[in-house]
């Protein structure tokens, strides 16, 4: 990175962003050409690798080493975990969650698309869109992550042909659209010779979209939150109790959906209580008006009972409670999930005792077809589920909001941490498969 | 501090969070998240930039509450005396409690041996781990960050250990959305990073947006060093210069601060924090790897003193 002001470099923007590919897409490639690219490898760690590639007796420097953190990573050659990278140009700073890409690591894609903004889906140009290529998007698609980028990779080794690369965009954008992929990206690219990952490439003149830098660098973070349900998780009392502050009593959180004025009226659910917005402190400092994802601390008008896991949203906008959820869940665990297990459900700060009533399906991600009644669901598996909890809790839709609509479930007996799960309506309700031939005319 | 969030021109949504806000309040988040549902918490406090900053954000998560934690300083005994100096001059501003875990202890009651390299490092995790036990500790807040060694790009926020506090690496529990699992056993602890998602240069941006005051020797200044291993070490009574290696006087600053007797210097002339953030923008070696003998004893160093409960 260049040197610049403090100023210009603090006013840059996070974007959070994932990738997947099988095996062999160069995805390790496409990461180091990036880190090393941008400048974010620095000579140290570019010499252990240089050093730890030749007592390996390999010719040059095998980049994968610079991400494979483990000992057992690099015995066997593969990435076992997500691991996360940081990297920044002087236009923004990037954390990429860089997650395996074998099929018996579905769960660490889920791991890391649970928080990306934006998804590179690796494709090599030779083979095109094959089976772990749908598994990755119909993942982007379940876990609404709101970018999907497809890199189609090694368009060296395809004489650099618009068709070849025309053709497997084509295929995955529609077929990511059908998951419900609200955008898609395709970008021909050569992670080795460093063909647009972020140099324009002089072999693709044909092609005049961004590099995958460019991209990244410009893709907007957030969304327009008009529209979004304010949603407050209380995590903390603050109540200092001191001589200056003798009344003091804040409800702390991170706002995770929405934005929250002074003046508004809000309810506290799940009691169902309604009060004002009497002040926001941002850290120690007042402000009139809070968005997500800033961590405040709310003061109230009134001074009703509120705890930590209660949720606190605006009374035009507040959302049903529930103790029956239903929810297409990822299974992260070891030991499967069965119908009549009991377990913990962590929504936001709550945590309640929960039992699984059902699993009505299992996701079979190949074709996207529909298990009926698997009777449990093992490491890896997607599937939905019906959850009633001992307690009413406020859930959205996770369609709605990412933050409110998702939970984990955990097993009380030793803290597992067993299932993702996603409140409501997913592309996995079954629904009439549409003629992709349907759609043409592609924007690239 | 901003009262307001930054706006970078042109694209973004005016409710676009600056890179510094938005690590801020993931930060906060994870220590609110640790006071609801802890204990007895404690954060671990070296005087050094990330436990500053560490103790900087849980001033700003409480306010105008204080701190709901202690601290805990693993003392190796061949502390910078300024650093030493600048520790209890917070904890008692701040109006906090410190417990120390002794090396030298460990040594005079032969229960810990020197190591013939002099270096102390290693020698910390027994004493940390044994006052986790005494004092049941459930949650501790460490200033690592996921940028410093590939080991650590590997771990997680909530971080378990066992009642050993070892780390395994293969038997993490995933870390989905902002839902962390802090569900531990008696006896076990969970370890606990908000620092996780910062790089060094956000560490020092942020110092510099904060106005937060360092230990001097974190800017340039003179210093009687030597060299050993590539590094400029302090003179000084744990252990060198030894028979071969002078003693010169050099204008350096610190960009890490651990044990002396591996914690190099690095030249510079960086007085004030503008003048470090533009030494680190484009410094072309990684802060560990310009000045930690210790992790350059193998490939896997961090993972295996990670895994033997280091933090």
């Amino acid at each position: 990175m260049s040197t610049t002001t403090t100023e210009a470099l603090s006013a840059t923007t996070l974007l959070r962003f994932a990738t997947a590919g099988s095996v062999d897409d160069g995805k390790s490639t496409l990461v180091g050409r990036l880190l090393h690219d941008s400048k974010s490898v620095l000579a140290d760690q570019l010499e252990a690798v240089e050093r730890a590639s030749a007592s390996r007796g390999q010719d040059g420097p095998d980049l994968a080493l610079l991400t494979d953190g483990l000992r057992a990573e690099r015995e066997q050659g593969i990435t076992i975990d997500v691991a996360y990278r940081y990297f920044a140009t002087p236009r923004r700073r990037f954390i990429l969650a860089d997650t395996p890409g074998h099929v018996q690591y579905t769960r660490n894609m889920v791991t890391g698309a649970s928080t990306a903004e934006l998804t590179v889906i690796l494709v090599d140009a030779r083979n095109g869109v094959v089976e772990q290529t749908r598994r990755h998007a119909a993942i982007a698609a379940l876990l609404r992550v709101p970018h999907v980028v497809l890199a189609v990779n090694k368009m060296d080794l395809v004489g650099y042909q618009e068709g070849v690369f025309a053709a497997i965009a084509e295929e995955f954008t529609a077929y990511a659209l059908e998951l419900g992929v609200p955008e898609v990206t395709a970008i021909p690219i050569s992670a080795l010779a460093g063909d647009n990952v972020v140099e324009p490439s002089a072999n693709m003149d044909w092609y005049g979209g961004p590099t995958v830098l460019e991209h990244l660098e410009t893709v907007p973070v957030s969304h327009d939150l008009a529209h979004c349900h304010a949603r407050l998780p209380v995590q903390y009392v603050i109540r200092p109790q001191t001589a200056e502050h003798p009344d003091y009593r804040g409800y702390a959180g991170q706002i995770a959906a929405g934005t929250f004025r002074v003046g508004e009226e809000v309810t506290v659910l799940p009691s169902g209580r309604t009060t004002r917005i009497s002040g926001i402190d941002l850290l120690g400092v007042p402000v009139d008006v809070a968005w997500t994802t800033q961590s405040v601390t709310v003061l109230l008008e009134d001074d009703i009972d509120v705890s930590r896991g209660d949720l606190i949203v605006p009374t035009k906008d507040a959302p049903p409670t529930t103790q029956d959820v239903e929810a297409t869940v990822c299974h992260v665990a070891d030991a499967p999930l069965t119908v009549g297990h009991r377990v913990l459900l962590k929504h936001g700060t709550r945590t309640v005792k929960a039992i699984v009533k059902d699993i009505p399906s299992r996701l079979t991600l190949d074709d996207l077809s529909l298990h009926p009644h698997p009777g449990q669901l093992v490491a890896n598996d997607i599937g939905r589920v019906k959850i009633r909890t001992a307690e009413p809790l406020p859930v959205d839709s996770y369609a709605d909001s990412r933050r409110t609509g998702s939970f984990i479930l955990i097993d009380p007996s030793d803290g597992t941490t067993l299932t993702a799960g996603m409140v409501g309506e997913s592309f996995a309700t079954p629904e009439p498969v549409k003629d992709a031939a349907d759609d043409d005319g592609w924007d690239f | 501090m901003t009262t307001v969030t930054e706006v970078e021109e042109g694209t973004e949504s005016p409710y676009a969070l600056s890179h510094l806000d938005a690590l801020e309040s993931e930060a906060v988040h994870i220590f609110r998240e640790v006071a609801g549902e802890f204990e007895n918490p404690v954060i671990l406090f070296s005087g050094g930039k990330d436990s500053i900053v560490m103790l900087h954000l849980a001033l700003k998560a409480f306010a105008p509450a204080p701190v709901p934690f202690s601290l805990l300083h693993v003392d190796t005994g061949h502390n910078f005396p300024e650093v030493l100096e600048y520790r209890d001059r917070t904890v008692a501003r701040h109006g906090l409690r410190l417990h120390v875990a002794s090396v030298q202890d460990y040594i005079d009651r032969g229960v810990l041996k020197e190591r013939p390299d002099g270096t102390r490092n290693p020698l910390q995790t027994l004493p940390l781990t044994e006052k986790i036990q005494s004092e049941k500790f459930d949650a501790v807040f460490g200033g690592g960050r996921r940028d410093e060694e590939k080991a650590r790009a590997k771990e997680r926020v909530f971080s378990l250990r066992d009642e050993f506090s070892q780390w395994d690496p293969r038997r993490q529990r995933p870390e989905l959305w902002n839902l962390y699992n802090g569900r531990h056993a008696p006896g076990e602890h969970v370890r606990v990073f908000p620092l996780s998602n910062w790089t060094e240069l956000d560490v020092w941006q942020y110092i510099a947006r904060e106005g937060i005051e360092l230990p001097q020797i974190y800017f340039a200044h003179e210093r009687e060093v030597f060299r050993r291993g590539g590094m400029w070490l302090t003179a000084g009574e744990w252990g060198g210069p030894k028979e071969g290696e002078t003693v010169e006087k050099r204008l350096v600053r610190y960009r890490t601060v651990g044990d002396m007797s591996c914690t190099g210097a690095v030249d510079s002339d960086a007085t004030t924090l503008d003048a470090v953030i533009a030494e680190i923008a484009a410094s072309r070696l990684t802060e560990r790897g310009a000045t930690r003998a210790d992790d350059k004893l193998s490939e896997a160093a961090m993972e295996d003193r990670k895994r033997e409960g280091y933090f």
